[in-house]
Protein backbone atom coordinates (compact mmCIF):
# COMPACT_ATOMS: atom_id res chain seq x y z
CA UNK A 1 0.00 0.00 0.00
CA UNK A 2 1.87 3.00 -1.22
CA UNK A 3 0.75 6.29 -0.61
CA UNK A 4 -0.56 8.75 -3.47
CA UNK A 5 -0.66 12.40 -3.37
CA UNK A 6 -4.12 13.26 -2.18
CA UNK A 7 -4.22 17.03 -3.47
CA UNK A 8 -2.12 18.50 -5.90
CA UNK A 9 -0.66 21.25 -4.17
CA UNK A 10 0.29 19.42 -0.97
CA UNK A 11 1.74 16.38 -1.96
CA UNK A 12 3.51 15.65 1.00
CA UNK A 13 1.78 16.48 3.78
CA UNK A 14 4.35 15.56 7.16
CA UNK A 15 6.99 16.89 5.25
CA UNK A 16 4.93 19.93 5.29
CA UNK A 17 4.36 19.90 8.55
CA UNK A 18 8.05 18.95 9.68
CA UNK A 19 9.31 21.82 7.48
CA UNK A 20 7.10 24.52 9.10
CA UNK A 21 7.71 23.07 12.33
CA UNK A 22 11.40 23.07 12.04
CA UNK A 23 11.40 26.66 10.53
CA UNK A 24 9.63 28.13 13.64
CA UNK A 25 12.37 26.22 15.73
CA UNK A 26 15.25 27.48 14.11
CA UNK A 27 14.27 31.30 14.66
CA UNK A 28 12.77 30.14 18.01
CA UNK A 29 9.60 32.99 17.35
CA UNK A 30 5.96 32.26 16.91
CA UNK A 31 6.39 36.05 15.30
CA UNK A 32 3.37 36.06 12.61
CA UNK A 33 5.96 37.15 9.90
CA UNK A 34 7.75 33.86 10.53
CA UNK A 35 4.07 32.00 10.61
CA UNK A 36 4.04 33.18 7.03
CA UNK A 37 6.93 32.53 5.71
CA UNK A 38 7.21 29.26 7.21
CA UNK A 39 3.89 28.31 6.10
CA UNK A 40 4.99 29.12 2.37
CA UNK A 41 8.12 26.97 2.50
CA UNK A 42 6.29 24.32 3.64
CA UNK A 43 4.09 24.52 1.20
CA UNK A 44 6.65 25.41 -1.75
CA UNK A 45 9.67 23.18 -0.89
CA UNK A 46 7.11 19.81 -1.04
CA UNK A 47 5.94 21.26 -4.39
CA UNK A 48 9.74 21.80 -6.17
CA UNK A 49 10.96 18.52 -4.26
CA UNK A 50 8.17 15.87 -3.99
CA UNK A 51 9.21 14.60 -7.91
CA UNK A 52 12.50 13.09 -6.54
CA UNK A 53 10.65 11.20 -3.49
CA UNK A 54 10.48 7.36 -3.51
CA UNK A 55 7.01 6.30 -3.18
CA UNK A 56 6.83 4.85 0.80
CA UNK A 57 4.16 2.84 3.15
CA UNK A 58 1.43 4.81 4.06
CA UNK A 59 0.58 5.86 7.72
CA UNK A 60 -2.04 3.72 8.47
CA UNK A 61 -2.61 4.89 12.29
CA UNK A 62 -0.73 8.26 12.34
CA UNK A 63 -1.08 8.29 16.50
CA UNK A 64 0.17 5.28 17.33
CA UNK A 65 3.59 6.80 16.39
CA UNK A 66 3.57 8.99 19.69
CA UNK A 67 2.96 6.06 21.50
CA UNK A 68 5.78 3.98 20.18
CA UNK A 69 7.78 7.47 20.47
CA UNK A 70 7.05 7.78 23.93
CA UNK A 71 8.02 3.82 24.51
CA UNK A 72 11.58 4.34 23.04
CA UNK A 73 12.25 7.34 24.57
CA UNK A 74 11.64 5.09 27.92
CA UNK A 75 13.63 2.51 26.55
CA UNK A 76 16.51 4.70 25.61
CA UNK A 77 16.82 6.03 28.95
CA UNK A 78 16.49 2.77 30.89
CA UNK A 79 18.51 0.94 28.25
CA UNK A 80 21.54 3.55 28.59
CA UNK A 81 21.71 3.37 32.07
CA UNK A 82 21.99 -1.10 31.44
CA UNK A 83 24.79 -0.19 29.32
CA UNK A 84 26.25 2.71 31.26
CA UNK A 85 26.90 -0.01 34.32
CA UNK A 86 27.70 -2.69 31.54
CA UNK A 87 30.58 -0.45 30.51
CA UNK A 88 31.51 0.40 33.74
CA UNK A 89 32.21 -2.45 35.57
CA UNK A 90 34.53 -5.92 34.78
CA UNK A 91 34.75 -7.15 30.95
CA UNK A 92 34.80 -9.91 31.38
CA UNK A 93 31.58 -10.04 32.39
CA UNK A 94 30.25 -9.33 28.98
CA UNK A 95 28.92 -11.53 26.48
CA UNK A 96 28.76 -10.04 23.38
CA UNK A 97 26.99 -11.88 20.32
CA UNK A 98 26.09 -11.60 16.33
CA UNK A 99 23.01 -12.50 15.27
CA UNK A 100 19.97 -12.34 12.45
CA UNK A 101 16.62 -11.06 13.25
CA UNK A 102 14.40 -12.50 10.74
CA UNK A 103 12.06 -9.90 9.03
CA UNK A 104 8.26 -9.53 8.85
CA UNK A 105 8.17 -5.66 8.17
CA UNK A 106 8.55 -4.95 4.76
CA UNK A 107 9.42 -1.16 2.78
CA UNK A 108 12.34 0.63 3.25
CA UNK A 109 10.96 3.43 5.61
CA UNK A 110 10.41 0.61 8.14
CA UNK A 111 13.07 -1.42 7.91
CA UNK A 112 15.14 2.13 8.72
CA UNK A 113 12.70 3.05 11.41
CA UNK A 114 13.49 -0.48 13.10
CA UNK A 115 17.27 -0.89 13.17
CA UNK A 116 17.31 2.76 14.09
CA UNK A 117 15.39 1.76 17.22
CA UNK A 118 17.14 -1.11 17.47
CA UNK A 119 20.73 0.66 17.45
CA UNK A 120 19.39 3.25 19.99
CA UNK A 121 18.00 0.71 23.11
CA UNK A 122 18.48 -2.18 24.78
CA UNK A 123 22.50 -2.68 24.55
CA UNK A 124 22.06 -3.32 20.77
CA UNK A 125 23.29 -2.48 17.32
CA UNK A 126 22.04 -2.92 13.93
CA UNK A 127 25.06 -3.48 11.22
CA UNK A 128 23.48 -4.83 7.98
CA UNK A 129 20.48 -5.86 6.33
CA UNK A 130 20.12 -8.79 3.95
CA UNK A 131 19.72 -7.87 -0.36
CA UNK A 132 16.85 -9.84 0.35
CA UNK A 133 15.33 -6.80 3.39
CA UNK A 134 14.84 -10.62 5.31
CA UNK A 135 17.14 -10.75 8.18
CA UNK A 136 18.54 -7.70 10.19
CA UNK A 137 21.78 -8.50 11.60
CA UNK A 138 22.74 -7.39 15.07
CA UNK A 139 25.04 -7.18 17.16
CA UNK A 140 24.64 -7.28 21.28
CA UNK A 141 26.74 -6.16 24.00
CA UNK A 142 25.92 -9.06 25.89
CA UNK A 143 23.31 -11.65 25.43
CA UNK A 144 22.20 -14.11 27.62
CA UNK A 145 19.83 -15.86 25.57
CA UNK A 146 19.57 -14.93 21.86
CA UNK A 147 15.93 -16.68 21.28
CA UNK A 148 14.77 -14.33 23.88
CA UNK A 149 16.59 -11.35 22.75
CA UNK A 150 14.75 -11.56 19.43
CA UNK A 151 11.44 -12.08 20.50
CA UNK A 152 12.33 -9.00 22.81
CA UNK A 153 13.24 -6.89 19.37
CA UNK A 154 10.39 -8.71 17.74
CA UNK A 155 7.66 -8.04 20.08
CA UNK A 156 8.39 -4.84 21.58
CA UNK A 157 9.32 -2.65 18.27
CA UNK A 158 8.52 -4.77 15.55
CA UNK A 159 4.42 -5.44 16.22
CA UNK A 160 4.12 -1.78 16.80
CA UNK A 161 5.71 -0.50 13.69
CA UNK A 162 3.52 -3.25 11.67
CA UNK A 163 0.94 -1.78 13.09
CA UNK A 164 1.33 1.76 12.49
CA UNK A 165 2.61 1.01 9.14
CA UNK A 166 -0.13 -2.07 8.65
CA UNK A 167 2.20 -4.08 6.55
CA UNK B 1 26.30 26.70 42.13
CA UNK B 2 25.67 26.64 38.69
CA UNK B 3 29.07 28.07 37.59
CA UNK B 4 30.70 25.56 39.72
CA UNK B 5 28.57 22.78 38.01
CA UNK B 6 29.54 24.18 34.14
CA UNK B 7 33.21 24.21 35.01
CA UNK B 8 33.01 20.36 36.51
CA UNK B 9 30.76 18.90 33.58
CA UNK B 10 33.47 21.16 31.23
CA UNK B 11 36.29 19.78 33.00
CA UNK B 12 34.29 16.10 32.03
CA UNK B 13 33.99 16.81 28.38
CA UNK B 14 37.82 17.59 28.26
CA UNK B 15 38.33 14.18 29.74
CA UNK B 16 36.29 12.63 27.13
CA UNK B 17 38.16 14.56 24.68
CA UNK B 18 41.03 13.21 25.37
CA UNK B 19 39.94 10.05 25.96
CA UNK B 20 39.04 9.91 22.19
CA UNK B 21 42.22 11.51 20.97
CA UNK B 22 43.98 8.69 22.65
CA UNK B 23 41.71 6.56 20.58
CA UNK B 24 41.83 7.83 17.64
CA UNK B 25 45.75 7.72 18.13
CA UNK B 26 46.29 4.25 18.87
CA UNK B 27 43.04 2.42 17.47
CA UNK B 28 43.93 -0.20 15.58
CA UNK B 29 41.99 0.03 12.56
CA UNK B 30 40.80 2.77 10.34
CA UNK B 31 37.02 2.20 11.63
CA UNK B 32 38.25 2.98 15.72
CA UNK B 33 39.76 6.01 14.08
CA UNK B 34 36.32 6.75 12.41
CA UNK B 35 34.70 6.22 15.85
CA UNK B 36 36.89 8.59 17.83
CA UNK B 37 36.07 11.30 15.47
CA UNK B 38 32.47 10.78 15.35
CA UNK B 39 32.34 10.58 19.43
CA UNK B 40 34.84 14.15 19.78
CA UNK B 41 32.28 16.39 17.14
CA UNK B 42 29.63 14.90 19.37
CA UNK B 43 31.69 15.96 22.31
CA UNK B 44 32.30 19.39 20.89
CA UNK B 45 28.82 20.43 20.30
CA UNK B 46 28.72 19.41 24.38
CA UNK B 47 31.26 22.14 24.88
CA UNK B 48 30.07 25.01 22.65
CA UNK B 49 26.75 24.64 24.75
CA UNK B 50 28.43 24.66 27.77
CA UNK B 51 29.97 27.71 26.43
CA UNK B 52 26.58 29.05 26.21
CA UNK B 53 25.36 28.28 29.28
CA UNK B 54 28.61 29.67 31.04
CA UNK B 55 28.32 33.51 28.88
CA UNK B 56 24.58 33.51 29.23
CA UNK B 57 24.08 33.61 25.69
CA UNK B 58 22.06 32.29 22.83
CA UNK B 59 24.05 32.78 19.83
CA UNK B 60 26.29 29.76 20.25
CA UNK B 61 23.20 27.64 19.23
CA UNK B 62 23.85 27.81 15.16
CA UNK B 63 27.39 27.06 15.59
CA UNK B 64 25.94 23.58 17.59
CA UNK B 65 23.81 23.18 14.72
CA UNK B 66 26.41 23.52 12.56
CA UNK B 67 28.98 21.33 13.67
CA UNK B 68 26.00 18.20 14.08
CA UNK B 69 25.09 18.33 10.74
CA UNK B 70 28.94 18.73 8.87
CA UNK B 71 29.78 16.38 11.94
CA UNK B 72 27.04 13.57 10.62
CA UNK B 73 27.76 14.55 7.13
CA UNK B 74 31.51 13.99 6.86
CA UNK B 75 30.74 10.29 9.02
CA UNK B 76 28.61 9.68 6.48
CA UNK B 77 31.43 10.15 3.52
CA UNK B 78 34.35 8.74 5.11
CA UNK B 79 32.53 5.40 5.92
CA UNK B 80 31.35 5.66 2.15
CA UNK B 81 35.57 5.76 1.23
CA UNK B 82 36.03 3.10 3.44
CA UNK B 83 33.37 0.87 2.05
CA UNK B 84 33.94 1.46 -1.46
CA UNK B 85 36.78 3.33 -1.65
CA UNK B 86 34.71 6.46 -3.60
CA UNK B 87 32.63 8.44 -2.36
CA UNK B 88 30.26 9.52 -5.20
CA UNK B 89 29.53 6.47 -7.36
CA UNK C 1 13.22 30.30 42.70
CA UNK C 2 16.54 30.82 41.35
CA UNK C 3 18.45 28.46 43.74
CA UNK C 4 15.57 25.92 42.64
CA UNK C 5 16.03 26.79 39.04
CA UNK C 6 20.21 25.93 39.39
CA UNK C 7 19.50 22.63 41.29
CA UNK C 8 17.50 21.48 38.53
CA UNK C 9 19.91 22.49 35.69
CA UNK C 10 22.62 21.64 37.55
CA UNK C 11 21.33 18.23 37.87
CA UNK C 12 20.71 17.34 33.81
CA UNK C 13 24.18 19.12 33.50
CA UNK C 14 25.54 16.27 35.71
CA UNK C 15 23.66 14.03 33.92
CA UNK C 16 24.92 15.02 30.79
CA UNK C 17 28.86 15.15 31.53
CA UNK C 18 28.58 11.63 33.32
CA UNK C 19 26.93 9.89 30.32
CA UNK C 20 29.63 11.52 27.89
CA UNK C 21 32.25 10.68 29.84
CA UNK C 22 30.89 6.91 30.18
CA UNK C 23 30.70 6.67 26.63
CA UNK C 24 34.43 7.68 26.08
CA UNK C 25 35.43 5.70 28.73
CA UNK C 26 34.10 2.88 27.05
CA UNK C 27 35.79 3.75 23.70
CA UNK C 28 38.66 3.54 25.45
CA UNK C 29 38.08 0.42 27.72
CA UNK C 30 36.07 -1.89 25.60
CA UNK C 31 37.91 -4.84 23.77
CA UNK C 32 36.99 -4.34 20.25
CA UNK C 33 35.35 -2.21 17.64
CA UNK C 34 31.81 -3.79 17.60
CA UNK C 35 31.39 -3.40 21.67
CA UNK C 36 33.00 0.21 21.88
CA UNK C 37 30.63 0.83 19.09
CA UNK C 38 28.30 0.74 21.83
CA UNK C 39 29.25 3.21 24.08
CA UNK C 40 29.59 6.46 22.28
CA UNK C 41 26.05 5.59 20.42
CA UNK C 42 24.05 5.30 23.45
CA UNK C 43 25.83 6.58 26.34
CA UNK C 44 27.37 10.08 24.15
CA UNK C 45 23.85 10.64 22.71
CA UNK C 46 21.91 10.33 25.62
CA UNK C 47 24.48 12.81 27.71
CA UNK C 48 24.31 15.44 24.81
CA UNK C 49 20.37 15.32 25.46
CA UNK C 50 20.57 16.10 29.31
CA UNK C 51 23.01 18.90 28.24
CA UNK C 52 20.30 20.35 26.07
CA UNK C 53 17.42 19.84 28.34
CA UNK C 54 19.53 22.10 30.75
CA UNK C 55 20.47 24.71 28.43
CA UNK C 56 16.88 24.39 27.04
CA UNK C 57 15.48 25.06 30.73
CA UNK C 58 17.81 27.84 31.63
CA UNK C 59 17.48 30.48 28.77
CA UNK C 60 13.32 29.51 28.87
CA UNK C 61 13.58 30.87 32.53
CA UNK C 62 16.25 33.68 32.06
CA UNK C 63 15.33 35.36 28.81
CA UNK C 64 11.50 36.36 27.47
CA UNK C 65 9.83 33.96 25.47
CA UNK C 66 10.29 30.01 25.45
CA UNK C 67 13.44 28.88 23.72
CA UNK C 68 13.24 25.43 22.65
CA UNK C 69 15.04 25.49 19.78
CA UNK C 70 17.71 23.51 21.51
CA UNK C 71 15.24 20.31 20.73
CA UNK C 72 16.43 20.31 17.08
CA UNK C 73 19.95 19.81 17.92
CA UNK C 74 19.02 16.75 20.35
CA UNK C 75 16.29 15.53 17.72
CA UNK C 76 19.34 15.81 14.79
CA UNK C 77 21.58 14.07 16.95
CA UNK C 78 18.86 10.85 18.15
CA UNK C 79 18.17 10.86 14.82
CA UNK C 80 21.77 10.32 13.07
CA UNK C 81 23.57 9.03 15.82
CA UNK C 82 21.83 5.52 14.82
CA UNK C 83 22.60 5.99 11.16
CA UNK C 84 26.00 6.49 11.95
CA UNK C 85 26.92 3.60 13.96
CA UNK C 86 25.11 1.59 11.36
CA UNK C 87 27.16 2.59 8.55
CA UNK C 88 30.41 2.15 10.78
CA UNK C 89 29.48 -1.25 11.35
CA UNK C 90 29.14 -1.53 8.03
CA UNK C 91 32.21 -0.37 7.23
CA UNK C 92 34.02 -2.61 9.87
CA UNK C 93 32.30 -5.62 8.60
CA UNK C 94 33.15 -4.55 5.31
CA UNK C 95 37.36 -3.92 6.35
CA UNK C 96 36.97 -7.31 8.40
CA UNK C 97 37.27 -6.07 11.85
CA UNK C 98 38.27 -9.00 14.00
CA UNK C 99 35.57 -9.23 16.90
CA UNK C 100 36.63 -10.77 20.42
CA UNK C 101 36.74 -15.12 20.14
CA UNK C 102 33.88 -15.30 22.81
CA UNK C 103 31.42 -13.77 20.53
CA UNK C 104 28.60 -15.82 20.19
CA UNK C 105 27.46 -16.30 16.42
CA UNK C 106 30.61 -15.66 14.39
CA UNK C 107 29.58 -18.03 11.22
CA UNK C 108 27.22 -15.39 10.26
CA UNK C 109 29.63 -12.55 9.50
CA UNK C 110 30.62 -13.99 6.44
CA UNK C 111 27.15 -14.01 5.39
CA UNK C 112 26.32 -10.51 6.39
CA UNK C 113 29.01 -9.01 4.57
CA UNK C 114 28.32 -10.16 1.35
CA UNK C 115 24.37 -9.38 2.56
CA UNK C 116 23.09 -12.52 2.10
CA UNK C 117 20.18 -14.47 4.73
CA UNK C 118 21.79 -16.56 7.35
CA UNK C 119 22.29 -20.25 5.81
CA UNK C 120 20.17 -21.75 8.40
CA UNK C 121 16.93 -20.01 9.91
CA UNK C 122 17.90 -19.06 12.87
CA UNK C 123 14.94 -20.14 14.83
CA UNK C 124 16.24 -23.34 13.98
CA UNK C 125 19.73 -22.73 14.88
CA UNK C 126 20.55 -23.22 18.73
Amino acid sequence: MLSKPRFKWLPMPYHSILLFATWLLLNNTLAPGHLFLGSVLALGIPLLTSSLSKPQPALHKPMHTFRYALRVLGDIVTANLEVAFQVMGPIKNLNPGFFAVPLDLEGELPITLLASTVSLTPGTVSSEVSECRKFLYVHALTMKNEEELIQTIKQRYEAPLMEIFSC
Amino acid sequence: MLSWTVTLVTAMVAISLILNLWRLFAGPDLPDRLLALDTMYINSIALIILLGIWLGSALYFEAALLIAMLGFISTAALCKYLLRGDIIE
Amino acid sequence: MNFLLELIVSIFLLIGGVFILVGSIGLVRLPDFFMRLHAPTKATTLGMGGLLIASMILFTVREPGISVHELLITLFLFITAPVSAHMMAKTALHQKNKMIERTTGQHLIARARQQKAPEVKPSLND
